[in-house]
């Protein structure tokens, strides 16, 4: 596998990492443009956007986008997150020109009133579905509530008011601010060359308007707070707790993430062998996910509501015993081991690899080949779990409960 | 386009060894499956098949359940037991150097399983919250509950189980079960990635060589649900199941019933996405996906939908499954062939999607079927063929079924 990079006029950010042992093509445009650069008057605007790119250019219309991509077997999309937008497709080598053409072009769409009339509707129904789906409500509740006051806290999809409010007007201008090339990083993974991503890139992105993402990284403070939802009708309920862990630019990131395979991955893990394989829990996981600035250890739990009470306290005991005593050398073999099979399975397809390689240069500017990252895992010890702990130690600071329960 | 090869051999004991070659990849991964699924669930005990595959697991052979889960970790085996309709599924992959222990240890997990009563309680507890969890989640219930009704029992009966069963349920009623159908006869072992077929086929045999007998339930046909229902739910969105009758996967006609599922759901250009969502933002999801039994197939549809706007989408997917007979374009056709083709070389990037297309083409047509031949297939549809099929098997005695705040006419 090649790694290239480099930086067109204009800002852009182009890396490759090529590898002629595959036989497709992923390539996405990695926007720095989410949630959290939104204000509150156009709250799920980043999200409607990226629905609104596949509503077409001037060249092409929304029937035209979603034409060409399955007349060339494309397989394409589109996410939208915290952080950032993402456009991505997976192709074969000799149709990579013209995904590419499409795929590049709707980053800069129209905004045709009535496809963004008609996309409204789309969108309202894509949140009455999460609305339906407990742990989706869980999971913004507690971003929002733990992010209080800080612009991590805002809805990804924004809510039925806010959505029914927005208007195509301050979506253009919210588009003009954040989408530009300096904002933007282009990654490609598989098998082409790096001459032919040199030149798709300067054909369709060259033109590009210059400058960079507007965002603030603001700091986070949490205090310890508590929200149950009721929803009598659920049979289950659901609980998400968050609190403090490294930022993306902390180098105890590593140590984070393999601490939480230690403690709260699906299998294998202290949760699970202490309520999923008896069962008090269906789940019970910890994760850690890392933001510019902030990172959070988000704890999931979902079971019966009357064993609720009793699983969040052995949890908060689980905590204290790791906090006070750390990992054992075993755990920590197992958990890098399992992550280490992780990054190689995924990484022999284009798509895998092309997540990796756009969101590493997109929060840091950096290149890891599954060599480095391998190198990296190996060389987190026990004394880095540690001290990871005395300034991020597990803990329950914000809790929501989605289901029956009141408190 | 690129062929790995694939060979494969049956032992004495009637468990069939697939091994498809992948040079350029580390890993290896398999997909074992068992005729032992959830059709096989004695009467009145449905979620056993989904229960054994959760029970095997926590000890075998020589290891407790946490020695199990450890050695898993310990070889980096990402693995799955499950239970489909008709097999206790295995799935997993790993490093190639670390399938041959994999094996082993699961040749523990089927064959020696303790069953031991302390952890019993903990595996009916597990189906229970699977299954709370599916009653909280409209979407994943109204295709639970619609495929219970489009089949007759047991096809239908739900590969999570089924609540009122639970109580039913006891350890030697598992334990009878385990007996009587974990056997190798049938049984598939799929296996892709950087391994042959000499290398496997040793280990194979030695862990796997002394499974003896076969699954000798017989199943009766019983009946279907009703074929219109309303499942009432405090929910935001009404979520709509339907489904009509289409040809299982080894029937002739399987390409063409795929095309035509695939031009109204195969891509973002497919009917169901343009006309439903696309010009009239009725919802965000919708979709129709060809299900398939050995003997026979279903097209199953889904959409979900604020509540005042349901019946609206509702009108619009059955008019919309029903115009098909009218007419397909040649470019709607062109379309689902250009998206075979690249799926089926992106496959070959994958292997856990080559080992489980490995056993389900072994079970379903009893051989392998390369992608070339897949794709020579697909190529050589005409829109005549496809709407040939459309018009012996249209888009009539539909099962509906709703559920949500308000029943639809």
């Amino acid at each position: 596998m090649q790694f290239h990079q480099t930086t067109l006029p204009n800002g852009l950010e182009v890396v490759a990492e090529l590898n002629d042992d595959v036989f497709s093509v992923g390539f996405g445009f990695y926007v720095r443009a989410g949630a959290r650069d939104e204000t509150a008057d156009v709250s799920g605007v980043s999200h409607f956007l990226e629905h609104m790119a596949f509503k077409g250019t001037d060249r092409f219309s929304a029937e035209d986008v979603n034409r060409i991509f399955d007349e060339i077997g494309a397989d394409n999309n589109a996410m939208t997150g915290e952080e950032s937008t993402i456009f991505y497709a997976a192709t074969l080598p000799e149709y990579l020109a013209k995904t590419f053409e499409v795929q590049s072009s709707i980053l800069f769409p129209t905004l045709r009133q009535d496809d963004f009339d008609m996309e409204k509707k789309v969108i309202l129904e894509e949140i009455g579905m999460y609305e339906d789906q407990p742990a989706s409500v869980a999971y913004d509740r507690a971003m929002q509530l733990h992010f209080t006051g800080h612009p991590l806290g805002q809805s990804i999809l924004g809510t039925t008011d806010s959505v029914s409010a927005l208007t195509s007007e301050q979506m253009r201008r919210y588009h003009a601010e954040h989408y530009r090339a300096g904002s933007i990083v282009l990654a490609v993974a598989g098998r082409t060359e790096w001459s032919n991503v040199l030149e798709l890139a300067q054909q369709h992105c060259g033109h590009w308007p210059a400058g960079g993402s507007p965002r603030v990284v603001s700091p986070a403070r949490s205090v310890s707070s508590t929200k149950f939802i009721v929803k009598e009708q659920c049979q289950q309920q659901q609980v998400i707790q968050l609190s403090a862990a490294p930022s993306c630019s902390d180098p105890r990131r590593f140590a984070a993430e393999l601490l939480c395979v230690i403690v709260g991955d699906d299998a294998n893990s202290r949760l699970y062998w202490d309520l999923v394989d008896p069962a008090l829990a269906e789940s019970a996981e910890v994760g850690y996910y890392e933001y510019e600035g902030v990172g959070t250890y988000l704890t999931f739990i979902n079971g019966t509501p009357e064993s609720t009470k009793a699983n969040l306290e052995r949890i908060g005991r689980l905590y204290e015993a790791v906090n006070a005593n750390g990992v054992t050398a075993e755990e920590l073999d197992q958990a890098r081991n399992k992550l280490a099979t992780r990054l190689v399975l995924r990484g022999e397809r284009p798509m895998g690899r092309l997540s990796s390689l756009g969101g590493n240069w997109l929060t840091r500017r950096e290149y890891r080949s599954i060599a480095d990252d391998l190198a990296i895992l190996r060389g987190v010890t026990l004394d880095d779990i540690r001290n990871l702990l005395v300034e991020f130690p597990l803990v329950q600071t914000t809790t929501v409960g989605v289901g029956p329960l009141a408190e | 386009m690129a062929q790995h090869e694939v060979q494969h051999a049956t032992l004495t004991n009637g468990l069939t060894v697939l091994v498809e070659t992948m040079p350029v990849v580390q890993s290896a991964a398999f997909a074992m499956i068992v005729p032992a699924g959830s059709a096989y669930d004695p009467v009145g005990h449905n979620g056993t098949a989904m229960g054994l595959a959760d029970w095997i697991s926590r000890g075998a052979g020589d290891r407790s359940s946490r020695e199990v889960l450890a050695e898993l970790d310990r070889l980096g085996v990402q693995s799955r037991e499950s239970a489909s309709t008709q097999h206790l599924v295995i799935n997993g992959s790993c490093l190639a150097e670390n399938l041959a222990p994999a094996l082993r240890l699961y040749s523990d997990v089927l064959l020696r399983p303790r069953l031991e009563e302390e952890e019993f309680e903990a595996v009916l507890s597990g189906l229970e919250n699977g299954l709370f969890s599916i009653e909280d989640d409209p979407q994943k219930k109204v295709m639970v509950e619609l495929i219970r009704r489009c089949y007759p029992s047991p096809w239908g009966q739900p590969n999570d189980g089924t609540l009122a069963d639970l109580e039913n349920m006891s350890p030697e009623s598992f334990r009878e079960h385990y007996r009587r159908s974990v056997r190798p006869q049938g049984a598939i072992l799929g296996i892709a990635g950087n391994v042959t077929l000499a290398e496997v086929l040793p280990v194979v045999e030695q862990s796997l060589g002394e499974w003896s007998g076969s699954n000798e339930i017989v199943l009766t046909e019983g009946d279907r649900g009703p074929q219109r229902e309303h499942l009432p739910h405090e929910s935001t969105q009404t979520h709509i199941g339907v489904a009509y009758p289409a040809v299982a996967y080894s029937d002739p006609d399987y390409y063409a019933a795929w095309a035509a599922v695939n031009v109204l759901s195969g891509g973002m250009s497919a009917r169901l996405f343009t006309e439903v969502r696309e010009k009239r933002g009725l919802c965000y999801s919708v979709y129709a996906t060809l299900n398939g039994l050995k003997d026979r197939g279903q097209v199953l549809c889904y959409a979900g939908t604020t509540n005042e706007r349901a019946q609206e989408t509702l009108d619009v997917l059955r008019g919309e499954l029903i115009r098909l007979g009218d007419g397909i374009g040649e470019d709607e056709l062109d379309r689902c062939k250009a998206r075979a083709k690249s799926s089926l070389i992106m496959a070959q990037e994958s292997t856990g999607s080559r080992a489980s297309s490995l056993t389900r083409n072994w079970y379903h047509l009893g051989r392998t079927i390369s992608l070339e031949e897949v794709r020579t297939k697909i190529e050589s549809l005409t829109v005549q063929d496809v709407l040939n099929y459309v018009h012996a098997h249209p888009a009539e005695d539909f099962t509906i079924l709703t559920v949500g705040p308000d029943e639809l006419s």
